[in-house]
């Protein structure tokens, strides 16, 4: 245990970062597992399953980190949390939908996390640096893989058309909720921790709306300076544990045999 | 001059007695072709059933390790069944053709996973006893005289040596755990034990099949002999972590070197086999949503990649 602050970086401001780092990705791996056994194809089967041990492997990651600063170690994090602790966003937490809404909310996360952990690969923070230098390889195939999908089924038929549009115009406004402001924010920035939220919000949305775009997509934002900017609401409260029933559902889900007999080892 | 289907026959049979392997563009009697596809294709659908029964467990599994190995496990199902769909069309049956067969009831698949698994505890013995009782079986088939079976054989039993491990770990963890995690996991060892008993076929006398696949060395061993390995190899790891064997009548015979144990009910196997058993239509109905679900999907891809081909 212990864990070196630089000066100006309090242990919360840093938890409360690995956190919504670590439920983002134990949270949508949960979900990419749903899809193992009922994939559209094959290949899709072991190609989501591949993924979603990935996403579960860094937020295993993450906790670890976390465990030098709260002294919990990744499964009672994981496995033993009320569900209203968690600091993920809204987002990575609704149903899998059907194979539309789970492809275009895998790439909108793929590339948010693969923004991020490029940003915190420079990191003033070194732990920061290394596990992010280490994992970003594995982020760079999934996004290979959800864009590929989403070139592949943008326009391919008239129904794959309209069932990516309809997940566009769903998930589009909920990922937004990706980029929420930490409490620690200024903190964490000041620090050089990370660039914040808003500089990772624009350095995403350069990268996905041209895909979408170029797969027929209609997205909704603007264009503003060199990049876009996003309309509407912003699906926002999951950072700071405001979340929807779904993710109640799912850490009941995920928690249940391992609350199942008290003390249990499994 | 073209040679007479008895002299071809000859020569078939006399390969497959020297132990050669059988290629795909190799001549065969239709039965063995028949018989393999038949076998191979039931063995790809029993992969891709076989992911439903443990599949129901991911979201619930007790901790980082277990959720990540039963993940990685069910996967390999997937690609298990791949693979085998693939041995299988190079005797000239699509993906397709077969997965419409499954769909629509004609094709069979293990009969082991029309039942469920109401616990966590199944999963570690669908793991431990059926993988075992699998991988008994496909060792055998690893020396299957059809050259793109047996290499599948091999590459699958070596995975599957894995997920034995894996189940193995889950129940001794139950073994070293809470009287309800050892009751748990007692009444898991008990519920299947039958229905892997019967994993491994009716006895021989009363197979169809068997006959002609042990005659042409699709398979090596009897149906009689791959059980008998199994309950001898099964029985002493059971007793070792402290549970019992369903079969009270269980025991070591030192005069033959094994175990006696109870014939499985054969009539209850015929009733699943044919539809009646207490998961089939829950199996199946997954299937059919899964694929109908995906139909989109799959009628994309295939239009992108013919676009693609045709901008090319």
């Amino acid at each position: 245990m212990g864990i070196e602050l630089p000066a100006g970086v309090t242990a919360e401001a840093l938890s409360e970062f690995l956190l919504a780092l670590a439920d983002d990705e134990l949270v949508l791996g949960h979900r990419d597992s749903e899809w193992t056994a009922y994939a559209p194809i094959l290949e899709e089967d072991i190609a989501f399953s591949n993924i979603a041990q990935d996403e579960l492997g860094h937020s295993l990651v993450w906790f670890s980190l976390c465990e030098k600063l709260t002294g919990k170690n990744p499964d009672e994090m994981a496995f033993q949390r009320p569900w209203e602790d968690f600091r993920c966003c809204r987002f990575v937490a609704y149903p899998k939908g059907d194979f539309a809404y789970t492809v275009v909310r895998q790439f909108l996360f793929d590339v948010a996390e693969q923004v991020r952990l490029i940003a915190i690969s420079s990191s003033s923070f070194g732990p920061l640096r290394e596990i992010s230098q280490r994992i970003i390889r594995e982020e760079n195939y999934h996004v290979m893989h959800s864009q590929g999908l989403i070139e592949r089924l943008g326009d391919a038929t008239e129904e794959s058309r309209r069932r990516m549009q309809s997940a566009v115009d769903v998930a589009f406004p909920q990922s937004l909720g990706i980029f929420e402001h930490l409490k620690a924010e200024e903190e964490l920035v000041d620090a050089g921790f990370f660039p914040g939220n808003d500089a990772l919000k624009s350095a995403w949305l350069a990268q996905v709306v041209p895909v979408l775009r170029k797969a027929t997509l209609t997205v909704p934002v603007h264009d503003h300076k060199n990049t876009f900017a996003a309309d509407g609401q912003s699906d926002d409260g999951g950072r700071q544990g405001k979340h929807t029933v779904h993710l109640q559902a799912l850490v009941a889900d995920l928690q249940s045999v391992y609350k199942l007999v008290p003390n249990a080892k499994w | 001059m073209d040679r007479t289907y008895d002299e071809k026959l000859a020569d078939f049979e006399a390969r497959v007695g020297r132990g050669e392997k059988i290629e795909p563009g190799d001549w065969m009697p239709e039965e063995y072709r028949k018989n393999l596809i038949r076998m191979m294709s039931q063995h790809a659908h029993s992969e891709i059933v076989g992911q439903l029964p443990e599949g129901k467990w991911i979201p619930y599994a007790p901790g980082f390790r277990r959720k990540l190995t039963l993940v990685a496990k069910v996967q390999d199902e997937a690609g298990h069944g791949q693979l085998l769909y693939r041995a299988a069309e190079t005797l000239g049956k699509s993906r397709e053709d077969m997965m419409e067969e499954l769909l629509s009831g004609k094709a069979k698949y293990a009969n082991v996973f029309n039942y469920p698994t109401p616990t966590w505890a199944d999963v570690g013995v669908i793991g431990w006893l059926v993988d075992t009782a699998a991988v008994i079986n496909q060792t055998m088939l690893a020396q299957s005289s059809y050259g793109p079976y047996a290499r599948a054989m091999k590459r699958i039993c070596y995975e599957e040596s894995f997920h034995i491990k894996q189940g193995y770990d889950i129940i001794a963890a139950l073994a070293r755990g809470t009287p309800e995690q050892r009751k748990m996991a007692q009444d898991s060892i008990d519920r299947w034990w039958y229905p892997t008993l019967m994993m491994s076929g009716p006895p021989d006398s009363l197979s169809v099949h068997s006959q002609q696949a042990l005659k042409w060395r699709i398979k090596t061993k009897s149906n009689e002999q791959v059980r008998q390995e199994f309950v001898d190899h099964i029985v002493p790891q059971i007793r070792a972590l402290g549970f019992e064997v369903a079969d009270k009548d269980c025991s070591y015979d030192k005069t033959s070197g094994h175990y006696r144990y109870t014939q499985p009910d054969w009539e209850e196997l015929k009733r699943v086999i044919n539809g009646d058993g207490p998961c089939n239509k829950e199996r199946l109905d997954a299937r059919r949503k899964t694929h109908e679900d995906g139909r989109w999907v799959r009628e994309a891809l295939a239009v992108k990649g013919r676009k693609s081909a045709e901008a090319a």
